[in-house]
């Protein structure tokens, strides 16, 4: 999984993607995420993708009780939760197993503008970098006395100055440090880079790309074609009189 | 810089040294170009590099002439991968992906660091980020190899096998090379000359054992251990050589015992 | 007293930093923690203070057990001075940053008035008192980092990596510094792993590897050891090599700097003169 190209795998993740926007009955969008495990277990990738659902679940149960506020029936509610989860699963799945590497060469590949690619690329390559050097300013500024846990809410805002500082400035020093190096190396040359690495589209990747087409003309023809049971719970929440707010306030 | 005149040969392997502000820094930024197009000031009079005239020149153009690797290896490594950063100066320079490869699989080979080519920079370690640095910069076949400090952040069997590197790498490929350090223990025995400045004028230059004398020491120049202890002798008063390595110093003192 | 008793420790990613270490620190002794990158020096010393505490076993600073103090608390009587000063500077003057820390431990204005003052005095930087920290040049902020952590006056100082981008002038000043600080009762611990620097102040000298202690004696008993030196990835001193070469002439092996080295060859000339001026009588 981690291997396919990226291009394939943005193919899937789009199928997915537009699946569940398309479907608004809770069986079909049900099947939709489901349709997703096999494939993270295919990718190994089980634990992480469970750390990201269980990170959406808030939100998946916020969009339930807005759904459920505004009237909308228990099963439908349900199913626009899933149907968000779904997304995020999707978007998820994606991240997970392509390297930010991969995604910049895909970037790259198809005609982007490399400054682009590259921002992209080194941006990620900066992360961990940063996650240090925060480490060691907040350890720095700690050892100095300054306590982040105490204090009323102003002041703990505050304590936040003696560590954003250093960041700031040890990021622009490092971007400048980075730009010599860049220079260097004959960053912005010539405007037709080569690139000795290329990504190389494989019958797997073929593949994907063709379920995913025939999965999804599968969606579309049961949308529009056959129709889906629909539970209905008789639980509704009391109904409000909403005003009308596109009409106004009409008694 | 004040009024700085010097000329180094090809193929010397020449080492510049002195204080902290003294205007090393700044005279090696001179070489590729960084001055002035990327830092701004006056600058005044003529540089030529490699038969060109680098007045009028970008980095990037000198770039294929005048190599330059930085103090901190983690600045200077950009991909993901060693060996897509060994390739990076040729990708941006728009050589041919055939002769690319070739030329960084041979930088690779020739700074010892081919097993680690499918590597992330940030798993090796510093005296292997810099091997990665010099490939990189070598793959883009510069004449001149200028490195600013590369041993600051390494720990000194690092530092020496560097420094190793670098020099035999010159001496193979036939490279100038203008190394700017501190740790004149480890870089001497390499040194055909070095050039000492202080608060940016020419101080000294010459072969190191001419240079390592008493105005070196006087300007705060570290001279080697070895050197130093001969340096007091001589204030006691003994006739003694000046030895710049370890190896000399061993034979001179011996000879200087058994007399 | 600093005291690490069977010590563990390793960082989330899983790597073990710290395996079994065993150490105590006196009040008042002068230390070098040596060894290569990534040995765990760092972390070692980063639970003097509380930054870090062990997974197994128990660090203690002057009796007390560091997982009953907040850094806050432990940094009173531990200064711990981290490699790069940009990793802290932040205010908008000298003063204000030295002042920093003892606002955040409590002091009156009246005293943070007069230690600042003390220490930019001590220190060399009256001129700069009312500059920002940016406009300093490198060796001018490592010395306000410095005096940042010196200015309350902790009873054990660390120095996490002083040496590094210092020229021989700076370095000489820092030694001097150090030996001060030695005098002045303080325990003063440095994680280094420049040899000769250690070899001209010869403190104890305590050598990690791969997180174990693997040398800890005086810097003459370690330094002279070939194999310690270089499982640890240091390098020999200069004069302990050259007095290894001449050992078959009487080289001391415990020489690790010119100075000795030169009262060493100095006696050895004097007998040799004596020695040709009243020969052997038959």
């Amino acid at each position: 999984m981690h291997r396919l190209d990226p291009r394939s795998k943005f193919i899937l993740m789009l199928g997915f993607f537009v699946s569940s926007l398309m479907f608004t009955n809770i069986f079909a969008l049900l099947i939709v995420f489901v349709m997703q495990v096999p494939i993270v277990l295919v990718a190994k990738t089980v634990k992480r993708w469970l750390q990201s659902m269980r990170g959406v679940a808030i939100y998946g149960g916020f969009i339930f009780i807005m759904n459920m506020i505004f009237g909308t029936s228990l099963v439908q509610s349900i199913a626009f939760s899933i149907r968000f989860l779904a997304v995020v699963s999707a978007f998820s799945l994606f991240f997970m197993t392509t390297s930010a590497d991969d995604l910049g060469l895909a970037l790259e590949q198809i005609h982007a503008p490399y400054s682009i690619a590259f921002t992209f690329t080194t941006a990620v390559r900066l992360v961990p970098t940063m996650a240090v050097d925060a480490q060691t300013v907040v350890d720095a500024q700690r050892s100095r006395g300054l306590e982040l846990d105490k204090g009323n809410f102003m002041k703990r805002i505050r304590n936040y100055v003696p560590i954003l500082i250093p960041l700031i400035i040890s990021a622009i020093r490092r971007s400048v440090e980075l730009a010599e190096a860049l220079e260097a190396r004959a960053f912005g040359a010539t405007e037709k880079r080569t690139s000795i690495v290329t990504l190389k589209m494989r019958p797997a990747d073929y593949f994907v790309i063709i379920a995913t087409a025939i999965g999804l003309g599968f969606a579309v023809y049961v949308y529009l074609h056959v129709p889906l049971p629909n539970p209905v719970i008789p639980i509704q929440l009391p109904r409000i009189s909403w005003p009308n707010f596109r009409t106004g306030f009409t008694g | 810089m004040e009024n700085v005149s010097i000329s180094i040969e090809k193929g010397e392997f020449v080492i510049l040294t002195g204080p902290s502000g003294c205007g090393k820094t700044t005279l090696c930024r001179c070489l590729n170009g960084l001055i002035p197009n990327f830092y701004s000031g006056d600058l005044t009079g003529d540089l030529e590099v490699d038969g060109l005239n680098v007045s009028g020149k970008t980095t990037a153009e000198l770039a294929s002439h005048v190599g330059f690797v930085f103090q901190n290896p983690e600045n200077q490594l950009f991909s993901l991968s060693v060996e897509r950063d060994v390739g990076f100066g040729l990708e941006n320079m728009g050589v041919p992906r055939e002769e690319a490869i070739e030329r960084v699989q041979w930088a690779m080979r020739a700074t010892g660091i081919f097993d680690l080519r499918e590597k992330a920079p940030y798993e090796l370690s510093g005296g292997q980020q810099q091997r990665a640095a010099i490939a990189g910069i070598l793959a883009m076949r510069p004449k001149i190899l200028v490195l600013d400090e590369p041993t600051s952040f390494l720990d000194p069997k690092s530092a020496e096998e560097i420094v190793a590197v670098i020099a035999k790498l010159s001496h193979d490929i036939g490279l100038t090379t203008l190394l700017v350090e501190h740790r004149l223990d480890i870089v001497s025995r390499y040194a055909n000359r070095v050039i000492v400045m202080d608060r940016g004028r020419v101080e000294l230059n010459g072969a190191p054992s001419e240079v390592y004398n008493d105005r070196a020491r006087l300007i705060g120049v570290g001279l080697p251990r070895v050197t130093m202890l001969f340096h007091l002798l001589r204030t006691e008063g003994f006739d003694v050589t000046n030895p710049i390595t370890v190896e000399q110093a061993s034979d001179d003192l011996r000879r200087l015992l058994t007399k | 007293m600093i005291s690490i008793q069977n010590v563990t420790f390793h960082y989330p990613d899983g790597l073990d930093v710290l395996q079994g270490v065993n150490l105590e620190l006196r009040d008042g002794e002068f230390v070098a923690i040596m060894g290569e990158n990534g040995a765990g020096k760092t972390t070692l010393v980063k639970m003097f203070n509380g930054l870090l505490k062990p997974d197994k076993g128990i660090v203690t600073v002057d009796g007390i057990d560091t997982r009953k103090k907040s850094v806050a608390q432990l940094s009173r009587d531990v200064g711990l001075i981290f490699q790069n000063p940009d990793n802290q500077l932040f205010a908008e003057t000298v003063a204000q940053e030295l002042a920093f820390s003892l606002r955040n431990f409590g002091f009156s204005e009246d005293v943070i008035e007069r230690r600042v003052t003390s220490i930019l005095n001590t220190l060399d930087l009256e001129r700069y008192e009312k500059s920002s920290p940016f406009v300093l040049s490198g060796g001018e902020r490592k010395r306000v980092a410095l005096g940042a952590i010196l200015v309350w006056d902790p009873k054990h100082v660390i120095m996490d990596e002083p040496t590094i981008g210092q020229d021989y002038l700076q370095k000489d000043r820092l030694r001097n510094f150090i030996m001060q600080l030695v005098s002045q009762g303080k325990t003063v611990i440095i994680v280094t792993h420049d040899v000769e620097f250690v070899a001209e102040c010869k403190p104890r000298v305590v050598l990690l590897s791969h997180g174990k202690v693997i040398g800890d004696g005086s810097a003459t008993t370690i330094l002279t050891n070939s194999s310690l030196v270089k499982q640890a990835s240091l390098v020999l001193p200069q004069i302990s090599i050259l007095m290894k070469n001449l050992a078959d002439l009487g080289a001391p092996s415990e020489i690790i700097d010119a100075y000795s080295a030169k009262d060493f060859v100095v006696a050895r000339m004097r007998e040799k003169a004596e020695a040709h001026a009243r020969p052997l009588k038959s």
